[in-house]
């Protein structure tokens, strides 16, 4: 089968490749990119004027709740958020029930991914076994099983001694940590940011200084160790300086953000709103600039959803009760495109941090455009406008603030190898 | 008005509406028959999912004033251990032809929750550390019966005021009406920096004082806060000994405060800590007059939010 996407403006982060033109698929494999190709037998054109053409995003940051959620999301309900997205891969968060913590989750995971997944799945397996912070998991043979980063992710290891030997222990098999950063006794039974919010809801605050003090130690751990350290989904503007350190140092981490924390602020929580309580939560129109500023200088160098499905059952109650989360698979693309819009960063540079970015911190070759590689092409409509609802979210579940706004932006097509996805 | 959720989406005219119909129907409790009919065949569902008998008992009063039913349940017993939602339980008790629920809730913002699923009137009676509007209320009415005017007054609250309902229905309250509030106590139970902008409802209107002396010099009301010396396992202070050496309030801070100054506390008190014993017979001290104006604002509120059906 052979495919030509015509008239596309073609960028590729890996190659630096941009130009306006033609991509040629042939039998699910990339065989060119040039201006203009033209194919001498019969071939499925995709019109692609006005549209990015792009290598499939890579997510590193997924609640996929396979195993022990399924009412929440699945790996195939999941996994076709992502494709509606442009998320050709995803790396899955072991916070599941049972935690991720075995080579016997992974290789559940990794089975039911080959079943039903119509994405790529990476799994990523917990630190401490139980995620209870106490012991170290088997990072060995959870690598032998297929994982590929470790992450404790909803709690920080805040036994810095732990921290300490994981940072070593994984140097043995190359394995990257992924640090949830929350200093857990400043954040207990917090609810939502420290501030004019929490006063007026009468919510218990969650003050920046629980993710900075854990981004800190972190920091301070990597330079004692000379290990490697990814820090998840940061959200104040006081962790920003320390990062800035970080880089001086030349110390060896990379940090992520996630499209809610330069979109959204605090008050999208006011009347209790549960579907916007998230963990770090929503900050203020000031952190919102600080991050977009930490992103356009570099320090934050990934940008990845957090998608985390939660149901009515998590959702639909007091709000001191409700899970903290958002869905985010299909909206990581056009809400971290208004970077560019914004001038923050350039369109080349967005893409490293959608994909080659993440795709060097779980060390697995990016998408990319070069000859022979396996097609995994976006055609994504910057200037398009699409209206959010329950219907055109295909996550299990409906969890974001986001639902009735216009959002700018649209995925308009996906071939995936063999297949094509006109959305 | 179609609930009763705090005191912050509350309009001056609306408390001002609020306490002239309090003070109006406060007459009926002196009658020989203290009963009017007035609610006569509507039913108050009387929430607490949080122990609470002085409340509870005030509430029920004023329904029994105003000839209104009650059904009330408390957390024990609840459908709240059996793992029903409260969702599903407003649900049913609405099906049983409620027309107006008032809540006490440990969590804040739980009866604007079951209000964002009901269609008739809620109260709130007490939501965690969110707001408790009745109570700040009565502590207005208590304060136009003895002062008669709000402008220019100073209120000192003293106590944790960070984890008080009350205190923060208090300092809406006094400011929207015109007074200013300060407030005082240990540093780590007074609002953090960045939640002071919220409370400053009017400019100048609030400030958080470490030393006791800067907020109770020359007031007009000090209201002492019931202290609790831990919660959900957090010690909040070292000791009751240690709290009431330096913030409880004796002769010799009552001397501080303006002559005929009010003294106030939304009860129980904790004798000896929050208030030395001899402040018992101190002249001005209100405490009584409080929990009788509780009845009088919760028999205006049920009218305000009844009597439009
Ligand atoms: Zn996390
Ligand atoms: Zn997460």
């Amino acid at each position: 089968m052979v495919r030509l996407i015509k008239e596309g403006r073609i960028l590729d982060p890996s190659l630096g490749l941009d130009l306006v033109g033609d991509l040629l698929i042939v039998d699910g494999t990339i065989r060119g990119v040039a201006p203009s190709i033209e194919y001498p037998e019969k071939v499925d054109t995709i019109s692609a004027r006005g549209c990015l053409v792009i290598p499939g995003i890579v997510d590193i940051h997924v609640h996929l709740r396979e195993p022990g959620e399924e009412w929440k999301e699945d790996i195939e309900s999941g996994t076709r958020a992502a494709l509606h997205g442009g998320v050709l891969r995803v790396a899955c968060m072991p916070n599941t029930k049972p935690p991720n913590d075995s080579p016997e989750v992974t290789s559940y995971i990794l089975e039911k991914a080959r079943e039903r997944a119509h994405v790529k799945v990476y799994p990523i397996a917990t630190i401490t076994k139980g995620q209870s912070g106490k012991e170290l998991t088997e990072f060995g043979r959870l690598k032998e099983a297929g994982v590929v980063a470790l992450s404790d992710d909803g709690k920080w290891v805040s036994d810095a001694s732990l921290m300490k030997k994981a940072l070593l222990y994984a140097k043995n098999f190359d394995l990257p940590l992924i640090s949830h950063c929350e200093e857990p006794n400043l954040s207990n039974r917090g609810q939502i940011n420290e501030g004019i919010l929490s006063a007026k809801l009468g919510l218990k605050g969650i003050p920046f200084s629980a993710e900075t003090i854990a981004v800190v130690r972190d920091l301070l751990l990597l330079k004692e160790t000379n290990s490697y350290l990814h820090l998840a989904h940061l959200s104040v503007k006081e962790s920003i300086p320390f990062l800035r350190w970080a880089k001086e140092e030349g110390l060896s981490f990379t940090a992520e953000t996630c499209p809610h924390y330069f979109t959204l602020t605090e008050t999208e929580v006011d009347g209790y709103n549960t579907i916007a309580k998230v963990n770090p939560p929503l900050r203020t129109e000031e952190d919102v600039q600080a991050i977009k500023h930490a992103l356009k200088e570099g320090l934050i160098e990934v940008i990845a959803s957090d998608h985390a499905p939660h149901s009515p059952l998590e959702k639909e109650v007091e709000f001191e009760l409700a899970s903290f989360g958002m869905i985010g698979l299909q909206f990581l693309l056009p809400l971290s495109y208004d970077l560019v819009r914004q001038g923050f960063l350039s369109q080349q540079k967005l893409l490293e941090y959608l994909i080659t970015n993440p795709a060097r911190v779980i060390k697995v070759d990016p998408p990319n455009f070069r000859e022979g590689s396996p097609a995994e092409v976006v055609i994504f409509n910057p200037e398009k406008d699409w209206v959010v609802t329950e219907e055109c979210i295909l996550s299990k579940s409906k969890n974001t603030p986001l639902l009735g706004r216009t959002i700018k932006g649209k995925v308009e097509a996906v071939i995936l190898g063999e297949g094509v996805f006109r959305l | 008005m179609r609930h009763l959720l705090d005191i912050q989406s509350l309009s001056s005219e609306e408390i001002h509406g609020l306490l002239n119909l309090a003070e109006n129907v406060k007459e009926i409790l002196y009658r020989p028959i203290p009963k009017v009919p007035t609610l006569r065949g509507k039913l108050v569902l009387l929430l607490f999912y949080e122990p609470s008998t002085r409340t509870k008992f005030s509430f029920e009063r004023a329904c029994k004033v105003l000839s209104a039913d009650t059904m009330s349940f408390s957390a024990k017993g609840s459908s709240l251990e059996k793992g029903e939602t409260i969702l599903d339980t407003i649900k049913n008790l609405y099906a049983l032809g409620v027309n107006l629920v008032v809540i006490r809730h440990s969590l804040s913002g739980t009866p604007h929750f079951i209000a964002k699923h009901l269609k008739i009137p809620v109260v709130n009676a007490g939501d965690g550390i969110h707001e408790h509007p009745t109570q700040a209320l009565l502590d207005l009415l208590t304060v136009r019966e003895k002062l008669r005017t709000f402008t220019d007054r100073k209120v000192a609250i003293i106590g944790d005021i960070k984890h008080s309902r009350v205190a923060h229905s208090d300092i809406l309250a006094f400011q929207k009406l015109g007074a200013s509030v300060f407030v005082t106590g240990p540093a780590h139970l007074l609002p953090e920096p960045k939640e002071i902008p919220f409370f400053e409802v009017k400019p100048g209107g609030f400030k958080v004082c470490l030393k006791p002396r800067e907020a109770l010099q020359d007031a007009d009301v000090v209201i002492a806060l019931r202290i609790q010396k831990e919660r959900h396992g957090e010690a909040f202070i070292p000791s009751l000994r240690e709290y009431a050496q330096n913030f409880g309030l004796g002769p010799r801070e009552l001397e501080w405060i303006k002559p005929g100054g009010l003294l106030m506390h939304p009860g129980p008190i904790n004798w000896g800590v929050e208030l030395a014993h001899e402040l018992e017979k101190y002249p001005f001290q209100v405490i009584l007059d409080q929990v009788e104006n509780g009845v009088a604002v919760r028999m205006a509120v049920l009218l305000s939010l009844l009597s439009g059906e």
